[in-house]
């Protein structure tokens, strides 16, 4: 974002009078971006007004609206992938805070609780507990995996990030990219590339129920109710303890924390493991409600939830919830409510063009994300 | 106000604060050259200099964000060189830094809350913020308010606050006045002076050299890292090559 400010100023230098190039083509990309969204939603509405109206019968020839049963399933499916989303956005937003750099590995340890999930799952499962004792069973599987992602992600910041911690942040960035892989290939090395499945759930849990007449299966609602705890528990945390206040100084201003007697590194250590729980917890979550994982898993929530963390404004814990239901539910609404009236063919492919368009339109209009706080030169030097 | 003017003997038991034959390297760079400094409890001393004479790292060789290549920095009567910056906090050493440096998004309460990290002394800890509250009762009026909201001066209040709550026994001040708006520069000064009248030791490093030495009990000279005067207050302004190179002649700015 800063060299973004740079370019911009060395562009505006060289041209004074007139509105520079760049200027000129990012607002003409805004009036397209806002257009389609507008014309889209429009003919959405008129789509659900007559079916049958000029503009469906040029575009959208056999359009026959959504019902409403069908926008609540939408919305549904939309905030539970964004559950996810934001879960995984955290530990992004939280290590960003901190120590100024992407994570990109991140996304892998979420995958690694999904595996060790998966492990515990079947084991459960082979001696007949998971079906006798679904529930103890399920807090052991999540006990297990939130430690296994939480010392994944410490290990990493041990290994990999904290010899490089004065080192540009470029540095680790890369190499964070390099422990994706490590972390996807030795998961790989270790289980096959095949999809492995999670055990079936208990039927209570399986069948849909209805609420406020919503149609939603048990499982969400567990998914649901378990990224409530996790975030109200992360809330108290960052709010509410001495160790949370730490965190919140160290992410501000590192040598002033630690002429405080704050130990920065335990701090930054804390932050990891922190970050890797949430994204445990967002792993056994997925595996239980998608039942399926394979090595690759890890990579495209991973990357969405980055582009939660940014949408929602990086190093705002807030923001990357609210990024990651916002993420979820555009990607998953999006498609039918404005493509599909625009005659886009195959709109439910599109659910990941979709998201990168949000994160596009999110950088352009409010480059700080929707909840991010503006950030200074002063801030951030 | 201490009468403590012997600054002779530098290796004196009863310094709270002292550096021994200190010397700093950045890299090939010699920065503080034999450096000889000694606070006494009660005292007020600033220490003076140009651009470049290793005032900042005088305070950070204090705090052990550097540590010297060789000689001792002495805290209360132990060796510390090898002691992280908490160790020295927890022991009585704190620095109200440069600019203030407030974390601008915690609220005031957490800013001052935050001085007394290392401190699980519950009513220790209650004592001294009410007597932050006493000394600031502005600072009071906004306690949940974030520290980036305040005034310049609000924050200085602020900063000094913080650094109370580590219950300090030698309090540090990095350019005290620096960004502050003329007219709090005089205020600032007479509360220092109120701290210190109330028994802190403080070492200041201040441009402000006039001001500095006209509520300090002593003074001392860096230029390019080594110590050429040392002196009580009094003598350094009457220091006539001093006015000329450093204090402008006298003048109040």
């Amino acid at each position: 974002m800063k060299e973004g400010k740079t370019v911009t100023a060395v562009v505006e230098g060289k041209s004074k009078r007139r509105t520079p190039l760049v200027d000129r083509f990012l607002f003409v990309v805004k009036v397209v971006l806002i257009g389609l969204v507008t014309i889209g939603f429009l003919a959405f509405v008129a789509q659900q007004i007559s079916p049958d109206n000029w503009f469906a019968r040029w575009r959208n020839p056999g359009a026959t609206g959504l019902s409403a049963d069908q926008i609540k399933g939408l919305v549904i499916s939309g905030l539970s992938q964004g559950v996810f989303y934001g879960l995984i956005a955290l530990g992004y937003s939280m290590v960003y805070g901190v120590l100024g750099f992407i994570n990109f590995a991140h996304g892998e340890v979420f995958m690694v609780s999904a595996y060790t999930g998966y492990i515990a799952a079947n084991k459960f499962s082979a001696n007949g507990m998971w079906e006798s004792n679904f529930a103890l069973c399920l807090l052991i599987v999540l006990l297990l995996a939130v430690m296994v992602s939480t010392v994944t992600a410490v290990l990493t910041e041990r290994i990999a990030y904290r010899p490089l911690r004065n080192s540009p942040r470029l540095i680790p960035l890369i190499t964070s990219i390099g422990v994706s892989f490590v972390l996807q290939n030795a998961v790989l090395g270790i289980f096959g590339p095949g999809t492995q499945g999670y055990p079936q759930l208990p039927e209570w849990l399986a069948k849909q129920r209805s609420i406020l007449t919503f149609e939603i299966s048990g499982i969400k609602i567990l998914v649901f109710l378990v990224t409530i705890v996790s975030m109200t528990g992360l809330w108290y945390l960052v709010e509410r303890t001495k160790t949370g206040k730490a965190m919140r100084a160290v992410a501000e201003d590192k040598e002033i924390a630690s002429l405080m007697g704050i130990n920065v590194n335990r701090i930054i250590v804390t932050t990891f493991a922190v970050g890797g729980a949430m994204a445990g917890v967002a792993g056994v979550m997925f595996g239980l409600l998608f039942r399926a994982v394979n090595p690759m898993t890890g990579f495209l929530p991973g990357i969405k939830a980055f582009t939660a963390a940014v949408v929602g404004g990086i190093g705002n814990l807030g923001g990357a919830m609210s990024g990651g239901l916002a993420l979820g539910s555009a990607e998953s609404i999006a498609p039918q409510l404005i493509l599909e009236p625009l005659g886009v063919p195959g709109v439910t492919q599109l659910k990941d063009a979709v998201a990168f368009t949000v994160l596009v339109m999110v950088l352009l209009f409010k480059p700080s994300g929707l909840f991010g706080e503006r950030l200074s030169a002063e801030d951030r030097a | 106000m201490s009468t403590e003017t012997s600054n002779s003997e530098s290796t004196d038991p009863s310094a709270l604060l002292e550096f021994r034959q200190v010397n700093t390297h950045y890299g090939a760079v010699h920065i503080l050259k034999d450096v000889d400094l000694a606070i006494y409890p009660g005292e007020l001393v600033c220490l003076l200099g140009g651009n470049a004479s290793g005032k900042t790292t005088t305070l950070k060789t204090l705090l052990g964000m550097v540590t010297p290549t060789s000689g001792d920095v002495v805290l209360d009567g132990e060796v510390v060189n090898n002691q992280p910056t908490s160790y020295r906090v927890a022991n009585g050493v704190t620095m109200v830094p440069e600019n203030r440096r407030l974390f601008k998004r915690l609220t005031v309460k957490e800013n001052l809350m935050l001085g007394a990290y290392l401190r699980n002394d519950r009513d220790g800890i209650n004592e001294d913020i009410e007597y932050v509250y006493d000394l600031f009762p502005r600072v009071k009026e906004r306690l949940s308010q974030k520290a980036g909201t305040l005034s310049g001066g609000e924050q200085q209040m602020v900063a000094i606050g913080r650094a109370l709550m580590s219950r300090p026994k030698v309090l540090l001040m990095d350019e005290p006045s620096m960004g502050l708006a003329p007219a709090l520069v005089q205020q600032n000064f007479e509360l220092i002076e109120k701290i210190n009248n109330e028994g802190m030791a403080i070492f200041m490093v201040e441009q402000n050299a006039n001001m500095a030495l006209s509520i300090a009990d002593r003074g001392w000279v860096l230029l390019t890292g080594r110590v050429i005067l040392d002196d009580t207050a009094e003598a350094l302004r009457a220091n006539e090559d001093l006015q000329k190179a450093y204090l402008g002649g006298g003048s109040g700015e």
